[in-house]
């Protein structure tokens, strides 16, 4: 059985190892419309987007080889990201973009067109991807490049136009392997994105905590960059040393138990008031930057047996009101999130499917198991179409086909350009069936 | 798909006239629900349901011609519901209550009443668990009774039905473990339907409607066996446990 991250919608596969391309070329060419087949990365996607019920899903994870050459990564799409940072931040070199958790592989990385904390300055991962080779639905290998209709429509399109076998990424060199940070607590929301609004072109890196329970949108803002030889304290052995071995219990600010209100209003206030009013270049390392959560296993079962959800949004700079009318829909309905993020994005990529466009993007954990969360969440879907905004698919578990379609206007674009990669139509998704994605595709 | 938060977007309903069906397909959470296929014995009353479901604003409502007796039909029933989309949940709702007395007296009759109750269930039951099984999710929820667990004086026919549609259904949900599918096995007491109408009531008597809630509060927490009212479980195992002597000297 499987599931997403947030372990709601378990549904049964068959879950087949893939060893190199040909593995593939015979799996996608064995594989059958009726159920269809899909590739799967390391299940970091929150809903059922690395599903597909009762059909084949391709286990890429035992395609992980990669190397560097200079600047490039040339990595198998099963490559996680935890593994090419130990490779490559101790030689001075850092991933384009990384997501909240390193346990992503670069296929998913790229089939979700992920961002980071450094969106509004350089873009998703696909806009540092140079090529990549797919297995289209006819078990064709194609390689391609920016300005395909290939590319466009595999970067973001969630596993659906074929399997990404291996991909070169551009990779940031970096001098040391710790960041300077500077962090500042807000006591409301506007002050919050005030100061995002007008400093964060200042920073390669910048995300907001926000405290899902404050009325007033309190948040916590860190923002910074890789650190220069020069930021480290003299006497510094080792500059790009890097070490991201889990810490073996859960940290004391994790939330612990069964997680409720109480739990999360304890932890929100700890956590607000542990981050310094406001503190310069404090030097941090790479883990506790990008990566807090990952040095905690399994932390996604405190929501217990019935799962989460993650709910996020991008809406345009026009409509930042949109922030603080969620927030206070979901503190109405009760549910107690500690992981709510908000985040600036620069202007969007020109693949149909991705999900970043300029404005604002919020994401919170929410657990499923509230039941006033289906309409809640069912209104505020409308506000932000309303708005001009939409959806990521690598975080949806719930959302309807109108709102998908009415978030993502170059949908018709994108399903023409993937019947024309997948003409028997054997690629298939949970999500996709759930959202209707390839309808209107052959046969 | 049924999805995070329990939205089911399709239903198929064996018994498509039922009213406990009918009060269920009204509690289930109906914002994606785009498609039900009420499969029954042509009636008025499964016509209504249908209107009725239409009015509702979901697109795609459909009757079928499904008896449970006729258990030739069912693979070809069951797969052409099938092959028109994936199906979320299906209720398995036909049944017949009967009258003991003259059931007693028409053995023909007593076996037409098992041939639905149970051999329809079995046999639908196995077809509907083979899709299940191919597409990898779904649930079935079967309305088995509270006289199934232990067979009274007053309708040990029917409960000798129920009790086997309830093993048939437990089992089921064994076999299905690890599919994707699952089993939802509900033991309803006394429900006010048209089943019931003109009967005298029994303890715990319910309604349609209080049935449905808790078969939809079952199927969001993963249950795999529930009964209606819920107060129902201690005292039919209380009354499982009693001595023979004394079950046959309780009224009723
Ligand atoms: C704690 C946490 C924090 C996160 N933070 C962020 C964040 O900051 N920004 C962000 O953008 N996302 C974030 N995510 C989401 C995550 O980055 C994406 O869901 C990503 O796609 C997960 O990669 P994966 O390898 O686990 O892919 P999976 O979840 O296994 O698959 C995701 C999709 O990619 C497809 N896919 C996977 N491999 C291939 C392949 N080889 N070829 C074709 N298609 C493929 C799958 O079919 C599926 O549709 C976060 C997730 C978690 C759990
Ligand atoms: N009501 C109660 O007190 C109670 C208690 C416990 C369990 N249950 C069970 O709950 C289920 C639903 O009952 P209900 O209360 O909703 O009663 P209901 O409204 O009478 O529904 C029963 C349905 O079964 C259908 N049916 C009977 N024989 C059939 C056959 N051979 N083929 C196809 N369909 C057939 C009936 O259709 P027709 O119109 O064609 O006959 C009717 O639509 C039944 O299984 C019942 O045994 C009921």
């Amino acid at each position: 059985m499987l599931t997403g991250w947030g372990r709601t919608s378990p549904t049964a596969a068959t879950l087949c190892a893939v060893h190199d391309e040909a593995d593939v070329v015979d799996a996608v060419g064995a594989a059958t419309p009726e159920r269809g087949i899909l590739a799967r990365g390391l299940g970091r996607s929150y809903g059922d987007s690395a599903q597909d019920a009762g059909g084949i899903v391709l286990d890429m994870t035992t395609m992980s080889g990669f190397t560097r050459d200079g600047s490039t990564l040339r990595a198998q799409a099963g490559a996680s990201l935890d593994d090419v940072l130990r490779a490559i931040v101790p030689e001075g070199y850092f991933v384009p973009v990384t997501p909240g958790t390193r346990f992503v592989t670069v296929g998913g990385a790229t089939a979700a067109d992920i961002h980071g904390k450094n969106h509004h300055v350089e873009g998703s991962f696909g806009a540092h991807v140079r090529r990549m080779r797919v297995v289209t639905g006819t078990g064709e290998v194609v390689e391609c490049a920016p300005g395909s209709d290939a590319f466009a429509a595999t970067v973001g399109g969630m596993g659906l136009t074929g399997v990404i076998t291996e991909a070169q990424v551009d990779l940031l060199p970096i001098a040391t392997s710790r960041m300077r940070v500077d962090t500042e607590r807000h006591a409301d929301l506007d002050a919050l994105m005030a100061a995002m609004t007008q400093g964060d072109h200042q920073y390669r890196y910048s995300v907001a905590w926000v405290d899902s329970l404050s009325p007033a949108g309190r948040g916590v803002l860190t923002r910074g960059d890789h650190a220069s030889l020069a930021d480290l304290p003299a006497g510094t052995d080792d500059p790009l040393a890097y070490d991201p071995r889990p810490r073996l219990g859960a940290p004391p600010w994790m939330p612990s138990g069964a997680l409720n209100r109480a739990s999360t209003r304890a932890f929100n206030e700890a956590w607000f008031r542990r981050a310094p009013r406001e503190r310069r270049g404090e030097i941090t390392s790479i883990p506790a930057f990008f990566h807090p959560l990952d040095g905690v296993r399994h932390w996604n079962r405190v929501y217990g047996p019935r799962g989460f959800l993650q709910y996020q949004f991008v809406v345009p700079d026009d409509a930042s009101a949109l922030v603080g009318l969620a927030l206070q829909r979901l503190r109405e309905a009760g549910a107690p999130s500690f992981l709510t993020v908000l985040k600036r994005f620069g202007p969007g990529h020109d693949a149909p499917l991705s999900f970043p466009m300029q404005g604002w993007t919020l994401a919170a954990d929410i657990p499923a198991r509230i039941p006033a969360l289906r309409d809640v969440l069912d209104a505020l879907d409308g506000e932000v179409i309303a708005a001009g905004g939409r959806h990521y698919l690598a975080k949806d578990s719930r959302m309807s086909a109108q709102t998908l379609s009415a978030g993502y206007p170059q949908l018709a674009r994108w399903r023409a350009m993937r019947d024309a990669l997948d003409p028997r139509g054997v690629f298939a998704s949970d999500q996709a069936r759930r959202l209707g994605l390839t309808l209107g595709s052959a046969p | 798909m049924i999805n995070a938060v329990g939205q089911a977007q399709s239903v198929l309903v064996l018994g498509g006239g039922s009213e406990i069906a009918g009060a269920i397909l009204r509690a289930l959470p109906a914002a994606r629900l785009q498609r039900v296929v009420l499969a029954g014995r042509r009636s008025s009353v499964m016509e209504e349901r249908a209107a009725e479901l239409r009015g509702r604003g979901i697109a795609d409502v459909e009757t079928v011609d499904f008896d449970a007796r006729d258990t030739a039909s069912h693979g070809a029933i069951i797969d052409a519901a099938f092959d028109a989309g994936d199906i979320d949940i299906v209720l398995l709702a036909f049944g017949v209550l009967g009258d003991q007395e003259a059931l007693e007296s028409d053995p023909a009759a007593a076996v037409d009443l098992v041939t639905a109750n149970y051999v329809g269930a079995v046999s639908v039951g196995l077809h509907v668990a083979r899709r299940l099984r191919q597409q990898g999710h779904g649930r079935l929820v079967v309305l088995s009774s509270v006289a199934g667990d232990r067979a009274r004086r007053a309708n040990y026919i029917y409960g000798s039905s129920k009790a086997g549609l309830d093993a048939f259904a437990q089992g089921l949900g064994d076999a299905l473990a690890g599919s994707g599918a699952s089993v939802l096995v509900v033991r309803p007491g006394f429900v006010r339907t048209t089943m019931t109408q003109g009967m005298s009531e029994a303890p715990f008597a319910t309604d349609a409607d209080a049935v449905a809630a808790i078969v939809v509060a079952a199927l969001a927490k993963g249950r795999e066996t529930v009964y209606a009212p819920a107060v129902l479980r201690p005292v039919m195992a209380a009354i499982k446990a009693l001595p023979r002597g004394v079950f046959r000297r309780l009224p009723g």
